[in-house]
């Protein structure tokens, strides 16, 4: 029901595809885009669900694979690693016992290494779903990890 | 003051979100003049400014706004919000401290050139801008600023964001087009340019956020007071996003012909515990690698023409001592494998070949024969790419191996 309501907001023209995709998945609890969703996009815009995968597979963002409840997005661009974003990165696995790409078996947390997020003023910098947060220090990060485990209790 | 600010005058001292509050600080006064003039006057300004684009490759401003200017209805002016170039930051400050000043520039622009319809195109990164651009282009249509009948002059435009999704090719100007057409970003071969067939085969003119911002200043100062800001190749002034191992990283705005030395030690303090600086890389992960020595180098579009990158962007990444330039490649290359559109052979091959060749040497493993591939392969891949990042991405390579011979020649085994 809820797709529905979302394609209902956008003209049935194809140029939407992506905002339409962005929408779906950021009202997923678990960020990502599911084969049943695809079916219904294809039928609304009245494209082949091929199309919609061309898509899906080419931007970074978009997931057709479900992710945790926290998707926390580590930088790895050269502002960051000069700021020791390498020791914010192993706190989380330390923490998270995950590697890049992988998500914790409750679901909670999938960690990926990521590229600039335009806030190398601030490095090192992470994010956490649309939460950015910055001056990164291993201490910082372990309070995050903490508050966020805290919230679902 | 080795600061001037034109651009980022409003920063800090109005409330980015009240239309009120920008017009208290002489903001739509440019638009409320551009509409007392002809439409080609303003691009005579613009062209009498000798404004450049902000967005890397410097292009001549007037140009493209001409172009548009005789192209057929229908037509479109797209603002380039993507900056996803590794140590760039100016344009989300920009939007998120004035965001009303995007806006005036490009109602400007669209006067001038009679497009009608335009689209703010921002990196889906950049959740909290994109929030504030869609409250803009709310408070300007409610004020009468944008939309139809704008200030009762009997023109129209209308605005719509478009958000990226985690793609870096999309900033390049054919990828941002398939994008905003719903479509992998892959580039297209030119000619025709943009401003030929764009969208929907339609003419497009696509700007930089910071070019836009720059519009509004130059009709209110004309276009000849403009150029005498800065240098004779490169006009106004510049926001330098300063990064990596200095004490006060952050944005600095300065007219052109100030060294980078001075934004390092004047404006950004240095390096912390007295290190010494050893390279610093110009406008993010597609510009040069440059040693200390070179550091009294202008901030110029004509010198930094000479490396054949899109160093215009005005990232400053300061790298100290501790590093290995190895490393600092390697993350480089890395970035460029993972964004290739893979639609063309060299970049979509070459880059991962890269990689394993720097992996070799940096283990000590590369012979000479290794460094002369490496060489060859950067200038195959600089030369024969169909887009704008292949066509940059081995600028890094090429300018280490330039100035940086020596530490190629420590880890080589002869
Ligand atoms: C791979 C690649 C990425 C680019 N990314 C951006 C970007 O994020 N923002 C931008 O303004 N220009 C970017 N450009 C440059 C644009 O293609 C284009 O030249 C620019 O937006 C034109 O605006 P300007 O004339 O105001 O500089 C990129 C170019 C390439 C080749
Ligand atoms: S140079 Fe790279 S990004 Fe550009 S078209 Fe070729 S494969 Fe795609
Ligand atoms: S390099 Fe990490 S935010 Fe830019």
């Amino acid at each position: 029901m809820k797709i529905k309501e979302i394609l209902s907001k956008y003209p049935k023209e194809s140029e939407y595809l992506i905002e339409i995709l962005l929408e779906i998945q950021s009202s997923s609890k678990n960020h990502y885009i599911s084969s049943e969703d695809v079916e219904q996009i294809s039928k609304y815009l009245d494209i082949p669900e091929s199309q919609i995968c061309s898509v899906t597979s080419f931007y970074t963002l978009l997931s057709m694979n479900p992710k945790g409840r926290y998707v926390i997005q580590v930088c790895h661009d050269v502002p960051c690693f000069v700021n020791d974003t390498t020791s914010i990165y192993e706190k989380l696995v330390d923490m998270l016992a995950i590697e890049d790409g992988e998500t914790t078996e409750d679901n909670l947390f999938t960690l990926e290494i990521t590229e600039c997020l335009g806030c190398c003023n601030e490095a090192p910098a992470m994010r956490v779903n649309d939460q950015v947060y910055t001056s990164l220090t291993p201490k910082k990060v372990e309070k995050i990890v903490k508050d966020l485990r805290g919230e679902e209790k | 003051m080795i600061q001037q600010k034109v651009i980022s005058k409003r920063f800090g001292k109005v409330d980015p979100l009240s239309i009120d509050s920008y017009i208290k600080f002489d903001g739509y006064n440019a638009l409320e003049k551009a509409l007392t003039m002809h439409p080609t006057q303003i691009i005579d300004e613009i062209e009498k400014s000798k404004i450049r684009g902000r967005g890397g490759a410097g292009f001549p401003a007037h140009i493209k706004a001409r172009a548009l200017a005789n192209a057929k209805q229908p037509k479109y002016i797209v603002c380039n919000a993507d900056e996803g170039e590794p140590g760039n930051f100016k344009d989300r400050i920009i939007m998120e401290n004035d965001p009303f000043s995007i806006l005036e520039g490009m109602v400007i622009l669209a006067y001038a050139t009679g497009a009608k319809k335009g689209y703010i195109y921002i990196r889906g990164e950049y959740q909290n801008a994109i929030k504030i651009m869609k409250m803009t282009i709310q408070n300007a249509i409610d004020k009468g600023y944008l939309g139809e009948n704008i200030l009762n002059k009997g023109f129209d435009f209308n605005l719509e964001i478009r958000t990226g999704a985690g793609s870096y090719v999309v900033g390049e100007e054919f990828s941002m087009i398939e994008s905003i057409e719903g479509k992998p970003g892959r580039s297209r071969v030119k000619p025709p340019y943009p401003t030929d067939k764009g969208i929907h085969d339609k003419p497009t003119l696509i700007n930089n956020v910071e070019t836009f911002a720059n519009f509004p200043h130059i009709i209110l100062m004309g276009g000849d007071n403009y150029a005498k800001i800065g240098t004779p190749s490169s006009t106004g002034t510049k926001l330098i996003s300063l990064s990596g191992n200095v004490k006060n990283k952050g944005l600095y705005e300065v007219p052109f012909g100030t060294s980078i030395r001075d934004v390092i030690f004047k404006l950004g303090d240095g390096v912390s515990y007295n290190r010494s600086i050893k390279m610093v890389q110009l406008g993010g992960a597609s510009g040069p690698i440059i040693p200390e020595y070179m550091l009294d180098m202008a901030i110029d579009f004509e010198r930094f023409e000479n490396f054949d990158s899109k160093t215009g962007t005005g990232a400053i990444i300061v790298i100290d001592e501790r590093f290995d330039i190895f490393d600092i490649l390697l993350i480089n290359m890395n970035f460029f494998v993972h964004q290739s559109c893979g639609k063309c052979a060299p970049c979509r091959e070459g880059h991962t070949q890269i990689v394993n060749l720097l992996n070799k040497i940096k283990n000590h493993r590369g012979t000479e024969q290794d460094l002369m591939s490496l060489e060859n392969l950067a200038n195959v891949i600089q030369q024969t790419s169909l887009c704008g990042l292949g066509q940059t991405s081995m600028t890094s390579i090429i300018s280490s191996l330039r100035y940086f011979r020596d530490d190629y020649f420590a880890k080589v085994r002869y």
